[in-house]
């Protein structure tokens, strides 16, 4: 209860929306606060709809869903389509107008940014998206600190790939510059 | 940075099952992987040839149940993790682990069903399977965590009351409880209380291997160090020797029982939130506790004296404890994602002294706190 903020990473199977709700929650417990990270999911693995949660606060977590997220991460046309209306009022929506081109009217504030496109050429790999998106996510909205991001960053992906994740967060940092 | 705070981490509740069993001394797995439950193999798979265990992918859940007693008979604490289509699998071994009193730990992480049902989809539909799964009149214990932190602690626990009391324990997650990754500190090793069988006496000649003492106990001596004797699903003398003595076999059975009836004290755990004064309980187990923890918050900001009885041990089921929540409450909601499995048992037990409610869900999504806040109003403002 209390000054809970609710998280919602969205889009497509295989953009690593799941890690980087695991990586959103461990820079939060690294910051000294409680969180928790849950996911719906269907039988297909790749290509479907997917979408991760987390939970942030400082008193206990009860129920592990996310109904209305304060911070919602939106990465292809139909996550937009699905999940957009379910932003909390005055709530941060972050697009990936690489794959987004329609938005419905939204009493939020949003935030439209080639999160795709800047991972595949300035990094040469889409595959870092995620990280670029996270990069964004806690520079707009602060939800942790730069610093413990990082660190839960590093933490949780394969060795050898820690040049390029730390080039696409700073990427993302970088893209959201008010 | 304080202690507490190095110490945290995000863990899940898979995961947490797992490392509990091996801080408890587990140091074989068998099992056939199966969603929602994998992680636990993928993570036995990982650790246990590191700390000197076997991991054995075996060819379906029944060979997987056969090889966990199998193991358990030689001396080493043994465990296999399911979902429901392998739990029905698993039955008739489970029954076999009853009778012939091999120590075992079961991890079933509960999706939707019946059959296949949905196998991403959390559920508490196995919760009379837990109790009633194998044939004949025998005794089991099933402990069901609500979070990351029950996950490790219950698993602990169960090795250790498998290992104490000789019988089958299962440990009941769901979907959401396995899946969900939550802030957990867990325990230092050293303070860890762990339970070994307790071993024979006896020399291997004067050695009959069920025959029990005052605790109702037999001790187990592990198969390869020189005791011999006869295992068998069949009643048996306290030899293992078949036998179809109707004084002896019902004596075996009422044993089996005894040995957990009289040590309830020991082997019932439960939390409760808010339970003093309060005239409507809400009794909840696993993730569905969850949700009902914040329903009960909710009714307290209405000035509702509402409560929670968590049971974390589901069977032997806690009569003394509903007794009393019959006596105290009026009304006594139980909110579960099946059709209403535990409420029959908690009505046979509060005989009509409170009102028991049924708040069910069976369509693979868990109940909310709003859902159980309705079914609350509903109860005072009638």
């Amino acid at each position: 209860m209390g000054d809970q903020k609710e998280l919602r990473f969205s889009g497509t199977g295989g953009q690593g929306l799941i890690l980087a709700g695991i990586i959103m929650a461990d820079a939060a417990i690294r910051d000294g606060r409680n969180s928790i990270q849950y996911q719906s999911y269907g039988p297909e693995a790749r290509g479907g709809a997917s979408r991760a949660e987390v939970i942030i606060g400082d008193e206990e977590i009860d129920y592990p869903k996310v109904s209305n997220p304060d911070v919602l991460l939106v990465m292809s046309q139909e996550a937009c389509d699905k999940f957009a209306c379910d932003l909390a009022k005055g709530g941060v929506i972050i697009v990936d107008s690489t794959y987004v081109q329609k938005l419905p009217e939204l009493n939020g504030r949003v935030y439209k940014l080639p999160i795709s496109q800047t991972a595949r050429d300035e990094v040469g790999r889409e595959m870092v998206a995620n990280v670029v998106a996270l990069g964004a996510v806690v520079r707009i909205t602060g939800v942790v600190s730069k610093d413990v991001l990082l660190e839960a960053l590093l933490a949780r992906i394969p060795k050898g790939t820690e040049d390029m994740n730390c080039k696409a967060l700073k990427l993302g940092w970088e893209l959201a510059e008010p | 940075m304080s202690r507490v705070i190095e110490l945290a981490q995000l863990m899940q509740g898979n995961e947490a099952a797992a490392e509990g069993a091996l801080a408890a001394g587990v140091r074989f797995f068998a099992g056939y992987p199966i969603t929602p439950s994998t992680e636990v193999a993928e993570i036995m798979a990982e650790r246990l040839p590191r700390l000197g265990g076997k991991f054995i992918q075996m060819e379906d859940e029944i060979a997987s149940m056969a090889a966990i007693i199998g193991a358990s008979l030689v001396g080493v604490k043994s465990i296999t993790a399911t979902s429901g289509p392998g739990f029905s699998l698993m039955q008739e071994n489970i029954g076999f682990a009853a009778m012939a009193e091999v120590p075992c730990v079961i991890v079933n992480v509960q999706r939707s069903g019946p059959s296949t049902g949905m196998p991403t989809a959390p559920a508490q539909g196995d919760i009379m399977q837990a109790r009633w799964g194998t044939h004949g009149d025998y005794p089991i214990i099933a402990l069901c965590p609500s979070s990351v932190r029950e996950a490790y602690d219950l698993a602990l626990r169960a090795v250790n009351l498998a290992e104490k009391y000789r019988v089958p324990v299962v440990l009941l997650m769901d979907e959401v409880v396995g899946h969900l990754r939550e802030r957990v500190v867990l325990p230092p090793l050293d303070e860890l209380e762990i339970v070994n069988r307790r071993e024979p006496i006896e020399t291997p000649a004067n050695y009959k291997a069920y025959r029990a003492d005052e605790t109702g106990v037999p001790p187990m001596a592990n198969f390869g160090i020189g005791y011999r004797y006869h295992v068998t699903g069949l009643a048996h003398d306290e030899k293992g020797a078949p036998t179809n003595d109707p004084a002896t076999a019902e004596g075996l059975l009422l044993r089996l029982h005894d040995k957990l009836q009289r040590n309830l004290d020991d082997i019932i755990i439960e939390n409760s939130r808010s339970l003093d004064d309060a005239e409507v309980v809400v009794l909840a187990y696993g993730a569905t506790a969850r949700s009902a923890r914040h329903a009960v918050k909710k009714a307290r900001q209405e000035n509702i004296k509402a409560g929670l009885y968590q049971p974390l041990s589901l069977w032997p089921f806690p009569a003394a404890s509903v007794d009393r929540l019959a006596e105290q409450a009026h009304t006594i909601v139980v909110p579960e994602m099946n059709l209403g499995q535990y409420r029959i048992e908690v009505e046979r037990t509060v005989r009509g002294r409170a009102e028991v409610v049924g708040v069910n869900r069976a369509n693979g999504e868990l109940l909310s706190p709003d859902e159980i806040m309705q079914a609350i109003l509903e109860v005072v403002n009638k």
